[in-house]
């Protein structure tokens, strides 16, 4: 493979998804924009929540975005740093609380 | 001039783009790397003048005169990464005279003007600052003072909060960040302690405590190559952070974008993010901003006494040329000439038009930056 998956102008065309449901689409900006307004959080934390969970899911695309928009918002690298490390914590604490399944199975199964 | 370079003790980011004797230091070199930059593609090429005319504005003309802004000089105690003035301890003589600081006056008399906006550089180093806030203070006018900050705690200024507080002058102040990491990397290391310092000052002395006689206008821009965010949401941020963890308090906020000329042109082109800004700024052209632009409503003026239709303009030498071919002089002020010029426009101006737009006031519109 001399190409990777994931392209680095597919973010500023992301619209163009619109193309096979226009429809469907337009709901999902319209949901997307009002998840992002400043309501009971402000737009700064949903931003700092986007940029930690675009880690939880890898996105590149997203961390690219929810980076500059942090930025933007008045984040700092600081605040950004802590929310990576919140969804880092989260990630690795999901597997961690499964173990307990596993401490559960070996006292069971042991003398 | 009495300030000699020895005594600027504040903050660096960097050096000035003189000292370091780059060409970039040449107005016109600034202004021929932002024409050069590729922009095919983007909203109309990245011609500014054909954005406008787009949308609905095909002659750039001022508005009713509001403010009378003097930049009194080059000189400063610190020298911030993104300064649009080049402005350093080391420019020490291109400083506002006795003589142009009088013309001054006499031309604010010929005008409507309410405000005096005093900039710099650092404006209380000019040997004339006094004078120009007393006589306009004497003239019933709104005084700003684009302050620093840090300059405040130069030893000859402890009594100038006082002082200025005495004439209702309001203080508009650079602190691009609420938190010491992006201030002080902009600014200069040390520069967040030392503005809290001032701020403390300031507020022993009235300042920032809901009295409009006494305002504290924090100015905050962005730390790199993106837009200034929505202002009112930032105020908030910042008076509650300010307050918790420092216990210093500011009357309201404003956002401005970085321009893209002097220091903060250099950083941009040395760090790849020269078209990527460009490109941002002329995607995020909003045409509700153009009513509201200061150039529309401000007159410049140099330390030398020539006139702009902004500090930008002034920056890259763009001055206000009369029929004649002249350039205009506020010694020979005519409101004729004024009122009927054209105002000089480049690909900087999407500075102040890109996102919720951008002025010495703050944000123009309501509208998202991002």
């Amino acid at each position: 493979m001399s190409e990777g998956y994931y392209k680095r102008y597919h973010l500023p065309h992301f619209g163009d998804i619109a193309e096979g449901s226009g429809e469907l689409a337009q709901k999902f900006f319209d949901y997307y924009g009002a998840v992002f307004a400043e309501g009971a959080l402000t737009e700064r934390e949903k931003s700092l929540i986007a940029l930690a969970v675009a880690h939880a899911v890898q996105c590149p695309y997203c961390i690219d975005a929810y980076s500059q928009d942090c930025l933007q918002k008045g984040a700092d690298l600081e605040q950004m740093t802590e929310a990576v490390h919140v969804a880092t914590a989260i990630r690795g604490g999901a597997s961690l609380v499964h173990g307990i399944q596993m401490l559960e199975h070996v006292k069971s199964a042991s003398m | 001039m009495s300030t000699s370079h020895q005594e600027l003790v504040g903050p660096r980011g960097t050096t000035s783009l003189r000292s370091r004797a780059v060409p970039l230091a040449e107005p016109r070199r600034q202004i021929a790397l932002l024409q050069a930059v590729d922009l095919e593609g983007s909203p109309h090429g990245g011609n500014f003048d054909e954005a406008l005319a787009h949308a609905g504005h095909p002659r750039l003309g001022p508005a009713k005169l509001e403010i009378f802004q003097i930049n009194v000089g080059k000189l400063c105690n610190m020298t911030c990464k993104h300064c649009h003035v080049g402005a350093g301890p080391d420019r020490i003589e291109e400083q506002m005279d006795r003589d142009t600081a009088e013309a001054c006056m006499r031309a604010l008399d010929k005008t409507e003007a309410h405000t005096v906006d005093i900039t710099g550089g650092a404006p209380e180093l000019n040997a004339n600052f006094s004078y120009l806030v007393e006589e306009s203070v004497g003239r019933g006018k709104h005084v700003i003072d684009r302050c620093n900050l840090t300059v405040l705690l130069l030893p000859r200024f402890r009594e100038l909060p006082d002082w200025l507080a005495e004439r209702d002058v309001e203080i508009v102040a650079s602190l691009p960040h609420w938190r010491r990491r992006n201030t002080d990397s902009q600014r200069g290391e040390g520069t967040f302690d030392a503005s809290i310092q001032a701020i403390r000052r300031l507020n022993a002395a009235g300042y920032g405590r809901g009295d409009s006689r006494k305002r504290l206008t924090l100015m905050v821009n962005p730390v790199g190559a993106f837009l200034a965010g929505s202002q009112s949401s930032l105020e908030r941020e910042w008076k509650e952070g300010l307050e918790r963890e420092h216990r210093v308090r500011f009357d309201r906020l404003i956002a401005l974008n970085n321009m893209p000329i002097s220091r903060f042109l250099e950083w941009l082109d040395a760090t790849g993010n020269l078209r990527p800004y460009l490109q941002l700024l002329v995607r995020k052209f909003n045409s509700a901003t153009v009513s509201g632009l200061m150039c529309r409503n401000t007159l410049s003026v140099s330390w030398d006494g020539r006139l702009f239709d902004c500090d930008f303009n002034q920056m890259l030498e763009l001055p206000i040329v009369g029929s004649d071919g002249r350039v205009l002089n506020v010694r020979d002020l005519d409101r004729g000439t004024i009122a009927s010029r054209r105002i000089v426009t480049g690909r900087h101006c999407y500075g102040c038009t890109a996102g919720a737009g951008s002025s010495c006031g703050g944000s123009l519109s309501g509208g998202a930056a991002s």
